[in-house]
Parts: C-alpha cells; sequence; structure tokens
C-alpha cells in the first residue's frame, strides 16, 4: 500500500505494515532529555531499578534550559544528569553547547530515522525527513532504557507550498500564518507533511523553523522530504554518508491537504498570549516592546544571526528597549564570531547571551517585568512563557525582531531591507 | 473507579505554563512544593480550595504547549480525581494517562464551576449532581485505558517487562 514518510518510518522500525490508526511498539535511534525534564525521567528509572542507556551513544542529556545554572536548585538537577551520563555512557550536552533541538539536527539525526525526546520542540528533526516527537519524562526514560516505544501511527496532513516569498517574507512568517490559519489545535495528534515547490528551494534552516514549530499546531511530528537540501546539510555536518532519500508514495493516504502560496505572504506576528492569535505586520505596527529577543530553536540559527545582522549593521538599538541576541548551538555562536555578526550586534547595543534557552522558558537570561511587553523569534508565547505571567509576548521572524530593536515599536523590516 | 468531587472551572486552551509555569523550573525536582502552585497563573487559589477527588473541568485543547510531565503529576499530587475537557493537547493527554491521571474528553459547556460531580473512568460517565444529569465522554483508546488500569506506564512496564501495548 502507497505509504505517507510516517507510515514508512514507523513500518521500518515496527517490523509491520504500519498504517494510520495502528499502535506500534517501535525501535528508537535516539532520544534526548533535557534539564526541566531529564531529572524526573532519571528519577523514574531509579525507581524501576533500570538506570541504563540501551544506546547510550544516541542518547543525549541536556543542559539547556537554565544554563548556566542561576540557582542550586538547578544546580543539582544538573548534578542528575551528569551522573547519569557517567554511569550509562550517555552523551551529556553541558552548559557550553546551546539548544537541544539544534544540536541534535547539527549532530545526531539523520533521515528515515526515530527520535523521542522529553522536549516538545523535539519535532524539528523531522526537517531531516526523520520522525520525531515530543513525549514526557516517563515515556522517554522507558524509550532511553530499552530502545523502544509505543506509538499510535498519526493521520497525516500535507501541506502543500507554493510561490516565492516576498522581499522581508520567511518560512516563520509562513508557519505563523499556517497555525494561524489551522489553529493551535488544527493538527492536534496528526502528522504534517511539508512538501510542493516552495518546500524543495527552501534552505535547510527553514525547513528546521517549519519543523519545529509543528507541535504549536497541535501536531505530534512535521515531516519532509530528505532530498538534496537534507544530503548538503548532513555533508556539511560530515555526515553525508548517512544520508538516504525519503518521501511519501504516489497516491499515499492525506486526512486533509492544504494548499499555501506564499506569494502574496506578509511579515506575520502572533500576538499574546496565543501562537494562532496571528496578525499582518500592519495591525500591529507602531505596539511599543521592551525587551527584542533573537534565539532559540526556532531563529537562532546562523541563517537568523545574518538576516537580523545585516538589518541591524551601522544601526543601534532604540535606548527604550532591550536587545538580547542569543545563538541557538556553540557552532552557531563560533561562525557568527567568524562572519563578525557578534561585533556588529554589540555595537548596535545587544546583549549577547550565551548558547541554551535563555529567556525562552522564563527561567532566566531576560525575565520580562510586569506589563512589559517582548517581541521574540520563539516559537511560543503563553502567558508566563517568559518568567512572568504579567508579561506579553510576541512572536515573529528574525527581520522583524530586528527591524523593532531599532524603532522600539513593532516595525516592517522591508524598509532596511 | 468512581470519583466523587467539585468542578473546578477552566477556559480554553489552558497551556502547561498556566499549571507549571517556567519561573517555578526550579521546583521541578520538588513536586510536592512545585503542586502547591499548580494552576496558579489560571487560577491563583486554585491550589489552596482544591480538596482530594476535585475535577479539573477545561474547555479546548487543555494542556497545550510544553512536555513537561509535571505538569499532570501536580494536577494529580494536588488531589484531583480527574480532568474532563472538551479536547486535550496530545503530550499533556499522553502524559496524564502515563502517570495514572484520568483525562476525559466530554462536552462540558454542560458543567458550571461548583457543581458536584461523580464521575465513573472506565464508562466514561459524569453524573452532575448539582443539575441532575448525566454526560457521556467519548472512550479512552484500548491502549490508554490498559495503561491506566497497570497504574500508569511505569507499572506496565514493570508489570509485563516491556510494552504489552501493540495490538
Ligand atoms: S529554545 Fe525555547 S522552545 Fe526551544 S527548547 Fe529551549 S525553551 Fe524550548
Amino acid at each position: 500500500m502507497s505509504k505517507t514518510i510516517v507510515e514508512k518510518i514507523l513500518s521500518e522500525h515496527s517490523g509491520t505494515d504500519a498504517c494510520a490508526g495502528d499502535i506500534v511498539v517501535a525501535e528508537i535511534d535516539a532520544a534526548l532529555v533535557q534539564d526541566g525534564t531529564g531529572p524526573l525521567a532519571v528519577q523514574h528509572l531509579q525507581k524501576l531499578g533500570m538506570e541504563q542507556a540501551a544506546k547510550p551513544e544516541r542518547t543525549v542529556l541536556f543542559i539547556d534550559h537554565a544554563a548556566p545554572s542561576p540557582r542550586k536548585e538547578l544546580s543539582n538537577a544538573h548534578k542528575i544528569l551528569r551522573d547519569f551520563a557517567k554511569k550509562t555512557g550517555a552523551i551529556l550536552s553541558d552548559v557550553n553547547e546551546g539548544v537541544c533541538h539544534q544540536r541534535m539536527v547539527e549532530n545526531y539525526m539523520n533521515p528515515g530515522e526515530v527520535l523521542i525526546g522529553a522536549d516538545s520542540h523535539t519535532c524539528t528533526a523531522g526537517a531531516l525527513g526523520a520522525f520525531a516527537t515530543g513525549m514526557g519524562s516517563t515515556d522517554v526514560a522507558l524509550g532511553i532504557a530499552s530502545g523502544k516505544t509505543w506509538l499510535r501511527v498519526p493521520e497525516t496532513f500535507k501541506v502543500y507550498v507554493t510561490g516565492e516569498f516576498k522581499k522581508g517574507v520567511y518560512p516563520k512568517d509562513l508557519m505563523l500564518h499556517f497555525i494561524g490559519m489551522i489553529g493551535a489545535d488544527g493538527a492536534t495528534y496528526k502528522a504534517l507533511e511539508f512538501c510542493g515547490p516552495t518546500i524543495d528551494a527552501m534552505e535547510i534552516s527553514g525547513r528546521f523553523t517549519l519543523a519545529n514549530m509543528a507541535v504549536e499546531a497541535g501536531a505530534k511530528a512535521g515531516l519532509f522530504n530528505s532530498d538534496e537540501t537534507t544530503k548538503k546539510y548532513l555533508k556539511e555536518r560530515g555526515r553525508g554518508e548517512a544520508w538516504r532519500p525519503i518521501s511519501a508514495d504516489e497516491g499515499a493516504n492525506y486526512e486533509r491537504v492544504y494548499e499555501i502560496d506564499v506569494s502574496e505572504l506578509e511579515p506575520t506576528i502572533s500576538a499574546p498570549h496565543m501562537v494562532d492569535n496571528t496578525k499582518v505586520i500592519k495591525d500591529v505596527e507602531g505596539i511599543r516592546v521592551d525587551q527584542v529577543y533573537i534565539g532559540t530553536c526556532t531563529n537562532g540559527r546562523i541563517e537568523d544571526l545574518r538576516i537580523a545582522a545585516r538589518i541591524l549593521e551601522g544601526k543601534t538599538r532604540n535606548p527604550h528597549t532591550r536587545l538580547l541576541v542569543c545563538p541557538a548551538s556553540r557552532d552557531v555562536y563560533l561562525k557568527a564570531i567568524e562572519e563578525g555578526l557578534i561585533a556588529k550586534f554589540i555595537v548596535a547595543g545587544a546583549t549577547i547571551v550565551n548558547p541554551g534557552c535563555g529567556a525562552c522558558v522564563g527561567v532566566h537570561g531576560g525575565i520580562l517585568g510586569d506589563g512589559e511587553v517582548c517581541l521574540a523569534t520563539q516559537n511560543r508565547n503563553f502567558r508566563g512563557r517568559m518568567g512572568n505571567p504579567d508579561g506579553f509576548i510576541y512572536l515573529s521572524s528574525p527581520a522583524v525582531a530586528a527591524a523593532t530593536a531599532i524603532e522600539g515599536v513593532i516595525a516592517d523590516p522591508r524598509k532596511y531591507l | 473507579m468512581q470519583i466523587k468531587g467539585k468542578a473546578f472551572k477552566f477556559g480554553d486552551s489552558i497551556s502547561t505554563d498556566h499549571i507549571a509555569p517556567g519561573r517555578l523550573f526550579h521546583l521541578r525536582t520538588n513536586l510536592p512544593e512545585l503542586a502547591k502552585h499548580v494552576l496558579e497563573d489560571a487560577d491563583p487559589e486554585f491550589a489552596s480550595k482544591v480538596q482530594p477527588g476535585d475535577f479539573v473541568v477545561g474547555g479546548k485543547n487543555f494542556g497545550l504547549g510544553s512536555s513537561r510531565e509535571h505538569a499532570p503529576t501536580i494536577i494529580k499530587l494536588a488531589g484531583v480525581g480527574a480532568v474532563l475537557a472538551e479536547s486535550f493537547a496530545r503530550i499533556f493527554y499522553r502524559n496524564a494517562i502515563n502517570i495514572g491521571l484520568p483525562v476525559l474528553i466530554c462536552d462540558t459547556n454542560q458543567i458550571n464551576a461548583g457543581d458536584e460531580l461523580e464521575v465513573d473512568v472506565s464508562k466514561g460517565e459524569i453524573k452532575d449532581i448539582t443539575k441532575g444529569i448525566t454526560i457521556q465522554a467519548k472512550p479512552l483508546p484500548d491502549v490508554m485505558i490498559k495503561i491506566l488500569n497497570d497504574g500508569g506506564l511505569l507499572e506496565h512496564f514493570r508489570k509485563h517487562g516491556g510494552f504489552a501495548l501493540d495490538a
């Protein structure tokens, strides 16, 4: 029978003819936890007397959400992960390395593989043609220990994208637009398969942004074909030999098909307190912003920093607006230094925050004050997300963020491009 | 499984940030302490008012957001008997079952704050005693019933020496 990408990958990993709706027990290739979810996972395994990793070389423990630790409780939580790594041989990605999802695609994930992660944005790796999904500490703990997990094979929504982006409009705008269109629960329990000429032409960083936000529409995974772009990326990362082509079969069964033409798309913003509360730029222009945050697993890659630096070059941030720049990983950071981007940010008045989750999850490094407004390149803006339930978060592309830092109010980036 | 208690009503889109906010990240390894703040950003008084067996009654897409299992765990630790909602976000739903917190999908519009409820989880039957009506929940998928009956996924795994969930 013709299969979607998800059905193909889960068939291979369960040794069954997996179709949407089936319950399978699947082999997993890799697993991740982070410092917010990992300690509980380790405690679960201690309770079971199973402090072990079936695939230590593909089990990655990230210290990224509170890195470096801002308080002793978190330092102690980090110790749990460091000890578990020592005991089991699992890989520790410590405070210097960066955000889990960026590091997973940079160093560990390949097309056709299955990844489970105790973090909702684990779906990022779907951009490489893998099945990657977020779960809780219990699921991932058992996955780490046994090398397996149970899954209901999801139905797939096909998202067929055509047209060329206008100047100043990016994959982030497409994803915010799409989530606004179908709603924050529009794809609950489903897999999204992104395809079409616009996706074929899209560079890998844009695909990461789309896959990353699949969960913001409720989806279990966001998947892409593994093609020449994927191959090029894996080669650059020294894993060329791990490439294999992946795409859905002709005639595969889709529960729904969405067609989106991006050629008329405008810079798009999510307004507080929901990701699906989307607006086009002209409807939110002029709103005063106290803090701009450029970074995260959604838009903290070198391509994102290049866009922001280009706009900020030779300009300075508005004195009323703090500008935080947080490269998603150590490799991104180094590259940004080599390319001179970091210097441009500093000259423009930015504060550079070390690679990690930083302000995104509201633990440290950019917590909002009461009534303050932040415009961020991250993926969600729920009430309290950035550490204060009385803060307000708008989501945008790095270009809008850079223009907003200059003007101190939400601004259209196109006049700077 | 029969549970009796009072309904605490919440709106649509209660996120994991409402339930277990990031600013309390440092309490994640101290769940009893974190439970004192459960749902604080949706209703600051909830944690002090909730009694064992009471129900959290939400609207659409309950539990959206993060994968933090701490969210259903502290709802359970606070004594909540079950969460009823029109729909759930995927990860929250799976986490809740994994840790043994019953979650039922039903028409919660018919339930008001403060209503006395009696819930039969296995039958999916919700009696609103205050109103004198019975609301039928969507039956839980078989796989979820298996996990719940085993007392959560860890217990399931221990009992069967692995996953015994595929057909
Ligand atoms: S950057 Fe933000 S969204 Fe991404 S993993 Fe970290 S906290 Fe989560």
